[in-house]
C-alpha cells in the first residue's frame, strides 16, 4: 500500500509534510439555482498552516470546506492535496486521510470514547497494539487521561469533553490535513476560550494543515495564520495573515466585516514582550505590574481605567525562581499612542512584527522608541512562518 | 327425565381421562398435579416443544423480510407507504379467518401456520426496524461519511447498532404476540399448546389440563420476553450510561 | 380457487346450507358478530380510555401502562376464554368479560403514550396562560393525542372481533366463529365463506375508525402529517422502556 493510501506511520505528525491544499477555480453548482454557491475560489493554504475560512451565513465557507473532502460534489475547478488532485483519488481513501471535525461533533453514542477514537485507524486496518497506543497518546493530548475515561460512552462526558474528544478522533490516524466546521460553536463562551487556547497548543505540536470554518471574526482572527474573508457566492474577498486583514483590509466589505473596532483588535496581535518599551517614566513609582504576554489591547484597556498610571511590564519569573521577574520597561499612554502610529507606519512598509517574545529596552535615556531599523536588526522580531 | 341427573350426579365428570385418572381429576377439581406429571412426556411437553418451533420459525422467518423490507424502505423511501399498507392489512384480518382463508390454496399444514404467524410479525417488526434505522442522528451519519466509512459501513457499525433497542422492543411485541396467536394454530394443523386446550375444552371443559397449557403459553410468553429484554441490556451498554451535560 | 367460488356462493346465500334450513344466516350471525364486539369495544374504551389518559396528563405510571400492554399481549385469547367457560360457562357476559380484559391494554397503553407524549412546551405554554388543569387536557393534550388514543381503539376493536369469532371455538354460539368452528355442518365452503365475511368485517371496522380518526383529528395536527398515527399497533415504537 503506498504511503498516500495510508495516513501515516507512527507517532504525532509522522506525516513528514503536513500537506498543501490548493483551491483552483473551484466551483459549485446547485441545479435550479441561478446564482452558483461558489462561482470561482482559488486560494493556496501552506503545509502545516492554519487557514480560517470567514464570513456571514450563506458565504459558502461550509460548501467550500465540504468540497475538499467530496462530502459535496465538485462543479467545476481542482482540489489539489499535496499535489494530488481530490478527484483522484478513492474517496473513502480520501476521507480517511483527513481529519474531518463537525459542529455537532457526532460522536458515535454506542462506542466508548476510546473506540470513537480508535474508528479511522481500525478503517485503516491498523494492528491492535497501534491502536491501542495512539488512543492513550491522544487521550493524553487532549487531556483527558484520567483513569476510565476512555470507556466512558458520550453520553456520560460534558459538552466539552465531548467537544475534545472529536478533535482527538480526527487527529487519530495523523492525517496531514483538517476539516474543521465551527467545532467549537456550540460551546459557551467561557469553554470556548478555553478549548480554543488548547487547540492552539496542540497545533504548536502537531502542526497540521487546518481549515477553520466560523462565523466569528474574533475567532478568525485569534486561531488563524491566515484569513480568507469571503461573501455570498463563494467569492474571497480577501486572503491574508490577521494583520493584514485587519491593518489593509481590501475592500468596504472586508472593513466592515471585520468591525469598525478593527484597529483596537488589531492590538491584540501584539504582545508587550515584542515592543520598545520605556526606560522610565515620571510616574513609576505608581506603576501597575503586568505580565508581558499580555497584549496591547489589554495594555490599553487597562491604561484607560486607570488613568494616569503607567504599567511596569514584568516578564515571566525563570522557573525556580519565586517572586516576580524582572521589569522589562514601562508604558503610558502617550508612549502606546506612539507604538501605535509606529506600527501603522511599518504596515506601510509590508514589515509587520508579529507577537514574539523578546524585549527591547529602549536605548534613548528618554526612552524613546526605537527605530524601524532597530526592530529589522533583531532576528527574533521576524513574523513567523 | 329423573335418570339422568341421578347418573350426572354420581357418575365422575372425567371419566377416563389420560392415564391413571386420580379421583382430583375425575372430579375436575382446579389443578390435579398428578394428572400432570403423568401427562408431562405425552401430552403437554410435545404441545410446548411443537409452540416454541412454530413461534421461533414464524419470528425468525418475519424478522428476515422486515429487515429486508425496512433496509429497502430506508434506502428507497417509496417502499414505506406500500409495505405498511400490505402489512396492516394483514394484521387486521382476525387470526381464525386468516388461518383458514390460507387453507384453501396452501392447505391444511404447517405452511398455511406459518405463512399466518409470519403475516402478523410483519407490521411491528417493520415499522419498528425502520423508526430505529431512521432515528440515527445526522450528525453521526455525517461523521462516519466524512471519515470515510463506506455505506455498508456505516449500515453494519453506526446504523444497525443504534437501532437495535428500537428493534428489540419490535421483536418483544411481535414474539409476545406470535406466541398467543399460535394457540389457534391447532384449527388447521394439529401442533401447538392450542392442542391440549381444545382437547381440555372438549370434556367438560377439563380444568387442570387447560390450566397447565394456559399457564404453559403464558409463561413462555413472559420468559421469552424478559430474554429479550436481557438481551437488549446486555447489547447495548450505552443506552444505560446517562449522565448530566 | 374452486373453494373460492365455492365460498362465494356460501355468502350469497345468506349462508343457506342445503339441507339443514335452521342454521342462522350469515348475515345475523355477522350482525351478532358486531354487536357483541362493539359492547366489548365500548366498554373497554369507557375504563380504559380514562385511566390512560388520567396517567398520561399526571405522567405517572408509566411502569403500568407498559406492563399492563406487555401482559395484555401475552394472554391468549383462547385461553382467557377457556378459562371462562371452565369456571363460568361461557354466557354473553362472560364473554364481554373476556373481551374487555383483553381489550384494555392496549387502550390504556395507547391512551397513556399519547398523552404523556404531548410535547412538554406545548403544556407549560398552555398553564403559563392560565390555563387549569382540565382545561389543558381537554383543550391542548386531548386534541392532540387523537391519533395516539386512535392507535389503540382500532388495535382493540380488530382484535376483540378476532376474540368474539374464537369465542366459537370455546363454546360460544353467537358469531360468524360459529359456522368456523362447524366444518360439519357448514362444509369447507361455509367456513371459507365465514372466513372471508370475517375479514371484510374487520376491515371495514378499521377503515370506518379510521375515518373517524381522521373526523376528529384537529386540522392542525392531521397537517402536521405525524408518522404515530399510522398502523394499527400503535403503541410507541421507539424503545419501550423496559419493564
Amino acid at each position: 500500500m503506498s504511503r498516500r493510501d495510508n495516513a501515516q506511520e507512527e507517532g504525532l505528525s509522522a506525516y513528514p509534510q503536513a500537506a498543501e491544499l490548493q483551491l483552483r477555480q473551484v466551483c459549485k453548482r446547485y441545479p435550479g439555482e441561478g446564482e452558483p454557491a461558489i462561482g470561482e475560489l482559488s486560494f493556496t493554504v501552506p503545509a502545516g498552516a492554519f487557514c480560517v475560512l470567514v464570513g456571514p451565513s450563506g458565504c459558502g465557507k461550509t460548501t467550500t470546506m465540504r468540497l475538499i473532502n467530496r462530502m459535496i460534489p465538485l462543479s467545476g475547478g481542482e482540489i489539489l492535496l499535496g499535489g494530488q488532485s481530490v478527484m483522484e483519488r478513492d474517496v473513502r481513501k480520501l476521507r480517511r486521510e483527513i481529519g474531518y471535525v463537525i459542529q455537532q461533533i457526532g460522536l458515535f453514542p454506542h462506542l466508548t470514547v476510546a473506540e470513537n477514537i480508535a474508528t479511522v485507524p481500525k478503517l485503516l486496518g491498523w494492528a491492535k497494539d497501534r491502536t491501542d497506543a495512539r488512543v492513550e497518546e491522544l487521550l493524553a493530548l487532549i487531556g483527558l487521561d484520567t483513569e476510565g475515561l476512555g470507556g466512558r460512552y458520550p453520553a456520560q462526558l460534558s459538552g466539552g469533553q465531548r467537544q475534545r474528544v472529536g478533535v482527538a478522533r480526527a487527529l487519530a490516524a495523523d492525517p496531514p490535513l483538517m476539516l474543521m466546521d465551527e467545532p467549537f460553536g456550540a460551546i459557551d463562551p467561557i469553554n470556548r476560550a478555553y478549548l480554543q487556547d488548547e487547540f492552539l497548543a496542540l497545533q504548536e505540536k502537531v502542526k497540521k494543515t487546518i481549515v477553520f470554518v466560523t462565523h466569528d471574526i474574533d475567532e478568525a482572527i485569534k486561531m488563524g495564520d491566515r484569513i480568507a474573508i469571503m461573501r455570498k457566492g463563494g467569492v474571497l474577498e480577501q486572503y491574508g495573515p490577521p494583520e493584514e486583514i485587519l491593518g489593509r483590509p481590501a475592500s468596504d466589505f472586508v472593513a466592515q466585516f471585520v468591525g469598525a473596532d478593527r484597529g483596537i483588535k488589531r492590538l491584540s496581535l501584539t504582545t508587550l514582550a515584542a515592543v520598545t518599551l520605556l526606560d522610565d517614566t515620571r510616574r513609576s513609582a505608581e506603576a501597575r505590574r503586568v505580565p508581558s504576554s499580555y497584549s496591547l489591547k489589554d495594555a490599553l484597556s487597562i491604561l484607560l481605567t486607570d488613568a494616569g498610571k503607567p504599567l511596569a511590564v514584568v516578564d515571566a519569573p525563570k522557573s525556580g525562581e519565586a517572586g516576580e521577574g524582572r521589569v522589562l520597561g514601562y508604558l503610558t499612554l502617550s508612549h502606546l499612542e506612539r507604538l501605535i502610529a509606529e506600527e501603522s507606519e511599518r504596515d506601510g512598509d509590508g514589515v509587520v512584527a508579529a507577537g514574539m517574545p523578546g524585549a527591547h529596552p529602549g536605548t534613548a535615556p528618554d526612552g524613546a522608541h526605537a527605530t524601524p531599523s532597530d526592530a529589522a536588526a533583531d532576528p527574533t522580531a521576524e513574523a513567523s512562518a | 327425565m329423573s335418570v339422568a341427573p341421578q347418573i350426572a350426579a354420581s357418575a365422575p365428570v372425567i371419566p377416563e381421562f389420560g392415564k391413571g385418572s386420580s379421583s382430583c381429576v375425575v372430579h375436575n377439581h382446579l389443578f390435579c398435579w398428578d394428572w400432570v406429571e403423568g401427562n408431562w412426556s405425552p401430552v403437554l411437553w410435545p404441545a410446548l416443544r411443537q409452540h416454541v418451533l412454530l413461534s421461533l420459525i414464524a419470528v425468525g422467518i418475519g424478522f428476515v423480510i422486515a429487515v429486508a423490507l425496512a433496509l429497502a424502505a430506508h434506502r428507497y423511501g417509496w417502499i414505506e407507504k406500500p409495505t405498511i399498507l400490505l402489512t396492516t392489512f394483514l394484521y387486521t384480518i382476525p387470526s381464525l379467518a386468516l388461518f383458514e382463508l390460507l387453507v384453501a390454496p396452501v392447505g391444511a399444514n404447517i405452511f398455511a401456520a406459518e405463512i399466518a404467524l409470519v403475516s402478523y410479525t410483519l407490521l411491528i417488526l417493520f415499522r419498528n426496524i425502520l423508526t430505529g434505522l431512521r432515528d440515527v442522528p445526522r450528525e453521526v451519519l455525517d461523521a462516519a461519511e466524512g471519515m470515510g466509512m463506506t455505506r455498508t459501513q456505516q449500515l453494519l457499525r453506526i446504523e444497525l447498532p443504534l437501532a437495535l433497542p428500537a428493534i428489540i422492543a419490535g421483536l418483544r411485541i411481535a414474539v409476545v404476540t406470535t406466541i398467543a396467536l399460535a394457540t389457534i394454530v391447532y384449527t388447521i394443523y394439529d401442533s401447538g399448546l392450542g392442542v391440549p386446550i381444545h382437547t381440555a375444552l372438549g370434556e367438560g371443559p377439563f380444568k387442570t389440563e387447560l390450566i397447565a397449557a394456559g399457564v404453559l403459553v403464558i409463561s413462555l410468553a413472559i420468559l421469552c420476553d424478559a430474554l429479550l429484554v436481557g438481551l437488549q441490556r446486555a447489547l447495548t451498554p450505552w443506552a444505560r450510561a446517562r449522565q448530566g451535560g | 380457487m374452486h373453494e373460492f367460488v365455492e365460498a362465494f356462493k356460501f355468502i350469497a346465500h345468506n349462508g343457506a346450507v342445503a339441507g339443514n334450513p335452521n342454521l342462522p344466516s350469515l348475515a345475523h350471525l355477522a350482525l351478532q358478530t358486531l354487536k357483541v364486539g362493539a359492547i366489548g369495544v365500548l366498554i373497554s374504551i369507557a375504563i380504559a380510555v380514562p385511566i390512560g389518559v388520567a396517567l398520561g396528563h399526571l405522567h405517572r405510571g408509566s411502569f403500568v401502562a407498559i406492563n399492563v400492554g406487555n401482559i395484555g399481549r401475552a394472554l391468549p385469547s383462547l385461553v382467557i376464554l377457556a378459562v371462562g367457560d371452565a369456571f363460568l360457562g361461557l354466557g354473553l357476559t362472560v364473554v364481554e368479560l373476556a373481551l374487555v380484559i383483553l381489550a384494555i391494554p392496549p387502550i390504556i397503553t395507547n391512551a397513556y403514550y399519547a398523552v404523556d407524549g404531548v410535547d412538554p412546551d406545548l403544556t407549560d405554554a398552555a398553564r403559563g396562560m392560565g390555563m387549569s388543569e382540565s382545561e389543558v387536557l381537554f383543550r391542548v393534550e386531548l386534541p392532540l393525542s387523537v391519533p395516539g388514543l386512535f392507535a389503540g381503539i382500532r388495535t382493540a376493536a380488530v382484535f376483540v372481533i378476532s376474540t368474539t369469532t374464537i369465542a366459537s371455538l370455546a363454546g360460544f354460539s353467537g358469531s360468524l366463529g360459529d359456522i368456523i368452528a362447524n366444518e360439519t355442518s357448514y362444509h369447507f365452503s361455509g367456513v371459507l365463506g365465514a372466513a372471508i365475511c370475517v375479514a371484510l368485517l374487520a376491515l371495514a371496522v378499521e377503515a370506518a375508525l379510521t375515518l373517524l380518526q381522521h373526523a376528529l383529528t384537529p386540522r392542525g395536527v392531521r397537517l402536521r402529517g405525524d408518522r404515530r398515527d399510522s398502523g394499527s399497533i400503535g403503541e410507541a415504537t421507539s424503545v419501550a422502556a423496559s419493564a
